[in-house]
């Protein structure tokens, strides 16, 4: 499995393949009430190949965040294998996991709370550079402004306050950081949630062009078919901690199968018969 | 009861014998109304005249969220304002009952309610106004009720602030609205507590609060976007049957444009700070005039299924304009398609094209 995309014509290689994982949660009610355990995800299935998108649809509860903190290994999944490019991270400590983790990546929904105000946009990008053992201060800020550039935001921003950014902005710059380590797989947990349409329109490109420039596998978190059925090639439908449904999106959004996905799909329903009633196109 | 005692005490019982006329769906609620005269509907609009809101921020530096917004709002209209963030459509909602932060200033202009200026009148005066004759729905209900309060304590506290009558009758009369917000159970509900409540449940609880005092104008600011798509529309349809029946203008703010399609009568876009267009919504999503509200209905195609993946979206490129140094011209000019020199050049004033549409850009005239 293990090939160096970069030298080579990149081929199509399974980034990830989730088998079988299994997480629950233990909801501890106060003194009289017992302890009930809520069942997250249950025998959960799928895998990704590079430069390729799974959405991971689901209203909200049906436990598509927890998948996506396990696959980053936030969560240690209760059972099943997590194959991150052919290493098995599902029950890996903390040391072993450490050389694996620049492979994957995230993006959170919210980029003003998952960016440390008191640090510059530079600063953002450079963390994990630092982390990870890149000492040379020049070559560390370079590569922030490269990436910046890369991300749609002018380098010369590179000392502004991350707070300084709009929403926009804020997710192009949490994006960058994403992409310090060089990861195969962006786990985008809701990231296009809460922007606006035309910021949104702005980062679904940027991933669009990232993903063909950088053969990225992507794992999208949504609550928004509609939105997903523009980037995922494959869409896995959760409810209840259960993949109920998965397939090519074309397939799942023109004959949806679980009651679920049809749920879904209804919900984005009085928004379309409006909005075709008043003239507009797909 | 302020407002309440301007009418003739023979008009108190036949304003609920003429409601009752009007709207047959009163009948029901009619033994609870007959114990209290409700406020005789009073249809009013609000005229914002040329309004600048600016903000002080840290350094000295103001940014000005608003700058010479004019609308009119028609009694008993449902009107939406859409916007992106920073657009001013949140100050200009705040502004409607005057709840700025202690950072704004008014810089220019009026609003006008019932004869008055709205930015004039002493608190103690404005106090009587707001929350009975315009009343806000928030965005998050979840932050907005209070936890450790009963929903039906909290709707009653909207009463007790402004119309005198009897705990028994108050309790009735919360009882009837939240019938009318659609709970059937309305005496459990009154005793639950916020937390026991879905987000749907507790947004129909914000609004029985709104509509407690009968108010002429509501503002709602994205009362719904805290709520998934299918119980959007739901709220939505409340609110709009609300609005018809208590003859109140609704002003629904939003920053999504399917959820204006689908439910307001006009629509007013705003873009930094300023009104771009304003129109019926028939016009504005057939017509639009506007190169900014162009691009942005391009865009909304992204609710309607997909034809197949990874199409790139027409996106705008840029980022609106920075509000703390404004020059002249268009603030869409940076990022319009169809600049022309003179948009950088001058500032733009409004026109009429069409009937009922008027739209800021040089396009048209000027």
């Amino acid at each position: 499995m293990e090939t160096d995309a970069s030298t080579m014509k990149p081929t199509a290689e399974r980034v990830l393949h989730v088998s079988g994982l299994n997480k629950s949660y233990r909801r501890k009610g106060a003194g009289w009430q017992r302890t009930d355990v809520v069942i997250a995800a249950s025998e959960v299935e799928f895998e990704i190949f590079s430069g390729q998108t799974l959405a991971l649809v689901g209203s909200s509860g049906s436990g598509k965040s927890t998948v996506a903190r396990c696959v980053t290994r936030l969560e240690k999944p209760d059972s099943g294998q997590i194959w991150l490019e052919g290493t098995d991270i599902a029950q890996l400590d903390s040391r072993d996991l450490r050389p694996l983790r620049p492979r994957a990546q995230m993006v959170f929904q919210d980029a003003a709370t998952s960016l440390n105000p008191r640090f510059s946009a530079a600063d953002v990008i450079e963390e994990p550079l630092l982390i990870r053992g890149q000492s040379d201060k020049s070559a560390r800020r370079a590569r922030a402004k490269e990436l910046m550039q890369e991300v749609g935001l002018s380098p010369q921003w590179a000392d502004r306050s991350a707070m300084d950014f709009s929403g926009g902005q804020r997710q192009r710059l949490a994006i960058a950081r994403a992409l310090a380590l060089k990861p195969k797989l962006l786990v985008l947990d809701e990231a296009l949630s809460g922007l606006d349409l035309s910021t949104e329109a702005q980062i679904a490109n940027l991933l669009l062009d990232l993903q063909s420039a950088h053969f990225l596998a992507y794992l999208l978190i949504s609550h928004d078919l509609a939105l997903v059925a523009r980037l995922a090639d494959t869409i896995a439908v959760m409810a209840k901690g259960r993949i109920v449904e998965q397939g090519p999106t074309s397939q799942v959004i023109a004959k949806p199968g679980h009651p679920e996905t049809r749920a879904l799909c209804a919900s984005t329903h009085a928004a379309q018969e409006s909005l075709t009633a008043l003239g507009v196109t797909p | 009861m302020p407002g309440f005692s301007e009418y003739p005490r023979v008009l108190r019982g036949t304003s609920v014998i003429f409601v009752w006329l009007q709207q047959p769906a009163f009948v029901v609620n009619l033994c609870t109304a007959m114990k209290f005269p409700a406020e005789p509907y009073n249809e009013s609009g609000i005229f914002v005249d040329q309004l600048s809101v600016t903000y002080e921020v840290n350094g000295g530096q103001t940014i000005r969220a608003l700058d010479r917004a004019s609308i009119e709002i028609r009694p008993a209209e449902f009107i939406g304002i859409f916007g992106e963030s920073g657009s001013g459509k949140s100050t200009l909602a705040a502004t409607f009952v005057r709840l700025l932060p202690q950072n704004a200033r008014y810089e220019h202009g009026s609003i006008q309610f019932r004869g008055r200026n709205l930015l004039a009148i002493p608190e103690s005066e404005l106090r009587r106004i707001r929350g009975a004759k315009i009343a806000l729905i928030p965005q998050d209900p979840a932050l907005a009720l209070n936890p450790v309060i009963t929903v039906g304590d909290q709707i009653a506290e909207v009463l007790r602030a402004h119309v005198r009558m009897p705990a028994k009758e108050r309790r009735a009369r919360v009882e009837e609205l939240l019938v009318e917000v659609g709970f059937d159970q309305s005496q459990r509900i009154y005793s639950a507590y916020p937390h026991q409540l879905s987000g749907g449940q507790r947004q129909r609880i914000v609004i029985a609060q709104a509509m407690a005092c009968r108010p002429a104008v509501v503002i709602a600011d994205e009362p719904t976007s805290k709520l998934d798509a299918s119980l959007q529309a739901e709220i939505l349809a409340l609110m709009r049957e609300i609005s018809r029946r208590h003859r109140a203008a609704f002003v629904l703010i939003s920053h999504n444009p399917a959820v204006l399609a689908g439910s307001v009568d006009r629509i007013v876009v705003m873009y930094a700070g300023r009104i771009v267009e304003e129109g019926r919504t028939e016009d504005i999503f057939r017509r639009p005039l506007h190169p900014y509200t162009q691009a942005l209905l391009r865009l909304t195609s992204r609710y309607l299924p997909a034809t197949r993946p990874r199409i790139r979206f027409q996106a705008i490129d840029g980022e609106p304009p920075d509000l703390t140094a404004r020059g002249v011209g268009c603030p869409f000019a940076a990022r319009c398609p169809e600049r022309m020199q003179v948009c950088t050049e001058r500032d733009v004033y409004e026109t009429t094209p069409h009937p009922f549409q008027r739209v800021s850009c040089f396009k048209y005239g000027n």
